[in-house]
């Protein structure tokens, strides 16, 4: 929509702000997304045309939500000749829904909950699950959403489409988990929520080290989650993005290189978003529940609060690991806390650990594990064994800037 | 709708689960009134692979794939939607030793 006089001006904005509670909705009263999506379209553009002459509704929202409700059930019925009677039912069955009950403000915003949850579900493939939410949840393009994942148009396009056929063919609920349900599935939208920031904060390939609107789309979300749900683990999450983010200017040079925790500049973080960061920490920490997100985002706020990298309080960074380790244990978990170990007790300590976790075998060919053990030759002085390790490193990285990161200690090194 | 819950067990697991435990199950199942019908299976050993090629049957020795899981038994349910079918087959009791697929059940549409 191109914004010419002030309704559209103001349509504009109303597309951006409650598109995405429109279609909500409108799945709910259609049950369909094809359908609903259509029926969203039609409703602003039958907008565009009648609000210049007839002025805008008291209730934008409930006229979208009405008037997009209708234009379906009338194309539905339109096309009813050729239908099978049952569909012909269903259509007539919408026509008797209270009108005021579909869009007072609890039952939209159960209705975004309803979307997510569903977007997420753990019966969709992961890929699935994350383009869905970003195509449905967050309103991206099916082309946005295809490059920040590097992904080509028409592959994309066609995991959506698989991922609705599915809700649609295997009957999933449009609903928000029952409390017995509610971990699991939660857990399933915080992985995608997380998963999508990361893209965006350290993409996986690429020219350069982040992709900075897939992160703040990802903490939008995250953001609304803890609206919707005030759940601990929805909160840690929103604070782990946010900690995370808000080094982003000082993780990189103006040349585009990678600058090490250690090594930032301390006061181009964002002292805002670590303040939010922090409170949303002690939060999560006091509902004493600490689940995986809680403990890393507790990790993060250390690594935030330190006024220097010396000052880092690296003895409790190591116990909340060890706790990590005790509810969610991963060989990922295991090298972040052996790096930690190493800043506490020195190198060797750090280097006896990773030796048995790359000896353990599953992240022998994870470029982070042979980078961290070259950091500790380098710093033992073992200079052999840590230049293997950083050629080891640089033949498995993708990202150009940790490429010319890896290259400059290697350099660093000398010989061969 | 009907969804049709397939469990799969490693050939050593087949009888991991008491029968008992399995006959309870259905019972319970039976009486809530979701339960269409299940059965246990005989080991794969007593399977044969039937084909109609050209005309001609052939006859082979064995399951269609010899996959490490084989299927053991099925349940058919009749579930409100996926949610529900998923609830069901998480209470299945083989669940715990091998696997439980849950395949929604197509309509055919004989007329096109």
């Amino acid at each position: 929509m191109g914004a010419t006089g002030p309704i559209e001006q103001t349509l504009d904005a109303l597309y951006v702000a409650e598109s995405r509670r429109v279609l909500a909705t409108l799945i709910r009263l259609l049950g369909d997304f094809d359908l609903a999506e259509e029926a969203m379209h039609e409703a602003f553009r039958a907008a565009l045309e009648q609000w210049p002459r007839d002025g805008m509704p008291s209730n934008p929202r409930a006229w979208l939500v009405s008037t997009g409700r209708f234009k379906a059930i009338d194309s539905m019925r339109r096309g009813a000749r050729f239908r099978p009677l049952d569909d012909v039912g269903d259509a007539a069955a919408l026509g008797v829904v209270d009108p005021v009950a579909w869009t007072d403000d609890e039952s939209v915003e159960d209705d975004r909950l309803r979307l997510i949850f569903t977007c997420c579900h753990p019966a969709l493939a992961q890929d699935a699950q994350v383009a869905l939410t970003l195509r449905e949840v967050c309103g991206l393009t099916t082309e946005e959403i295809a490059q920040a994942f590097l992904t080509a148009p028409p592959t994309l396009a066609q995991r959506i489409v698989r991922a609705k056929a599915k809700i649609r063919d295997a009957r999933i609920p449009y609903q928000v988990p029952s409390a017995a349900e509610l971990p699991d599935r939660l857990d399933a939208v915080l992985r995608v929520i997380y998963l999508v920031f990361n893209e965006g904060y350290s993409a996986s390939s690429g020219t350069t080290l982040t992709r900075s609107d897939l992160s703040a789309e990802a903490i939008r979300l995250g953001r609304l989650l803890v609206d919707l749900l005030p759940e601990p683990e929805a909160r840690a999450l929103l604070a782990l993005m946010l900690l995370h983010e808000s080094r982003r200017t000082a993780r990189t040079s103006a040349s585009g290189d990678l600058i090490l925790l250690d090594e930032q500049d301390r006061s181009l973080w964002n002292r805002e978003q670590i303040a939010e960061g922090v409170r949303l920490v002690q939060v999560a920490l006091s509902s004493r529940r600490a689940g995986p997100y809680t403990i890393q985002s507790a990790i993060a706020a250390l690594h935030a609060e330190a006024p220097t990298a010396a000052s880092t309080d690296w003895a409790q960074i190591v116990g909340l690991y060890d706790a990590l380790m005790r509810i969610d244990p991963s060989p990922v978990v295991a090298l972040n806390r052996a790096v930690a170990v190493a800043m506490r007790d020195g190198p060797a300590a750090g280097l006896a650990l990773i030796e048995a976790i790359l000896d353990a075998g599953e992240l022998k060919d994870y470029r982070l594990a042979h980078a961290a053990r070259a950091d500790f030759c380098r710093r033992l002085g073992r200079k052999e064994d840590a230049r293997r390790s950083y050629k080891r490193a640089l033949e498995l990285a993708r990202q150009e800037p940790e490429r010319r990161f890896l290259q400059r200690r290697l350099a660093e090194l000398g010989g061969p | 709708m009907k969804y049709l819950c397939l469990v799969y067990l490693e050939r050593e697991k087949l009888h991991a689960v008491p029968d008992r435990e399995c006959a309870d199950c259905g019972d319970r199942l039976r009486k809530s009134g979701r339960l269409l019908a299940a059965e246990a299976l005989e080991p794969v050993a007593g399977a044969a692979t039937i084909r109609v090629r050209n005309g001609a049957t052939t006859i082979t020795d064995g399951p269609f794939a010899e996959t490490k899981e084989q299927l053991a038994g099925f349940y058919l349910v009749d579930a409100r939607d996926f949610n529900e079918a998923i609830q069901i087959a998480s209470q299945i009791p083989p669940a715990r030793e091998g696997s439980v697929e849950v395949r929604p059940v197509r309509q055919l549409q004989p007329e096109p």
